[in-house]
């Protein structure tokens, strides 16, 4: 089996911040009645974290669930690991209306890393990226410039980025030049 | 600078996060319906300077579609709720009718 390789086989640049494209990350989109114990279970079985609420995003390592819209979960998990866990997420909602999609290689995942990570994101999303308004836990669908993107924060200075694979090169360069040496804003 | 609660998921977006989608509440006719109603439909469309009532997506969000109550002379948000909504809600008309005594949109008032 050929090996997956990431959109910018791991581009990375120092800034105020570090970012980093990562290597590939098993992402599955999970639609379906969230309230469903069936749902909850196939979600959290191949996951191995807690059910997210609202906006919520519980990642350990690799393996994460996060709350994507109402109807939806992105489930992420080790790349090598997602057809196994189609294969067992399809079977346990088998009676349920409901979609399970591997949409790992349609992604590109960056790690934005350091004390002005927050100022990274905030030059480029409209959200408020205070501690007091974003903090670890917490997932954001937004736009970065003109593409969507979500993020969410994996450690306390730490943040985790999946845009669309077609755009990587366009959300690096941005990324890249909101951390620029020299353009930091100092706010948060 | 218009900011839209999405009921969806709860976020305070930014206009730039949201697609316009138009009026909202339009009753549809279709086949079966006469000339006039179906004229009405496609291109009959309040432009009032005041009270509103819009459809927005979450486009770069949740996803979702919402109504949002508005103001298009002050940009006043009154408030948003669900697009699978067939009328404004009691609370949202109470929340017009407190800045905004004796309001009326098309049939509503
Ligand atoms: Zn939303």
């Amino acid at each position: 089996m050929s090996e997956p390789v990431s959109a910018l086989d791991g581009a990375a640049c120092e800034g105020f911040a570090r970012v980093a494209e990562q290597g590939p990350r098993g992402m599955i989109t999970l639609r379906g009645d969230l309230a469903s114990v069936a749902v909850k279970n196939a979600a959290t079985g191949v996951a191995g974290v807690d059910f997210p609420g609202q906006r919520e995003c519980h990642v350990v390592g690799e393996r994460g669930l996060a709350w994507m819209s109402p109807d939806e979960l992105m489930v992420m998990l080790p790349h090598a690991e997602v057809p196994a866990a189609v294969a067992t997420m399809t079977g346990a909602l088998s009676g349920e209306h409901s979609l399970v999609a591997d949409v790992s290689d349609a992604r590109a995942l960056f790690r934005i890393e350091g004390p002005g990570a927050r100022e990274v994101l905030a030059k480029l999303a409209p959200v408020d990226l205070s501690p007091a308004a974003f903090a670890p836990g917490m997932i954001r669908r937004t736009r970065l410039a003109q593409v969507p993107a979500a993020f969410w924060m994996a450690g306390a200075e730490t943040f985790e980025l999946v845009c669309f694979r077609s755009v990587a090169q366009y959300v690096f360069d941005l990324l890249k030049g909101a951390a620029a040496p020299g353009g930091e804003v100092g706010y948060f | 600078m218009l900011i839209l609660h999405c009921p969806h998921c709860g976020v305070d977006a930014e206009e730039t996060e949201l697609a316009p989608g138009g009026e909202a509440h339009l009753k549809r006719f279709g086949p079966g319906s006469s000339d006039a109603e179906f004229e009405s439909y496609l291109f009959h469309r309040e432009n009032p300077r005041g009270v509103h009532f819009e459809r927005w997506r979450h486009a770069f969000g949740c996803g979702k579609w919402f109504i949002a109550a508005r103001a298009t002379d002050t940009l006043e948000v009154f408030g948003t709720y669900r697009a699978q909504t067939a009328a404004p809600p009691q609370d949202i008309r109470d929340a017009i009718t407190a800045k905004r005594p004796g309001w009326a949109w098309r049939d509503l008032a």
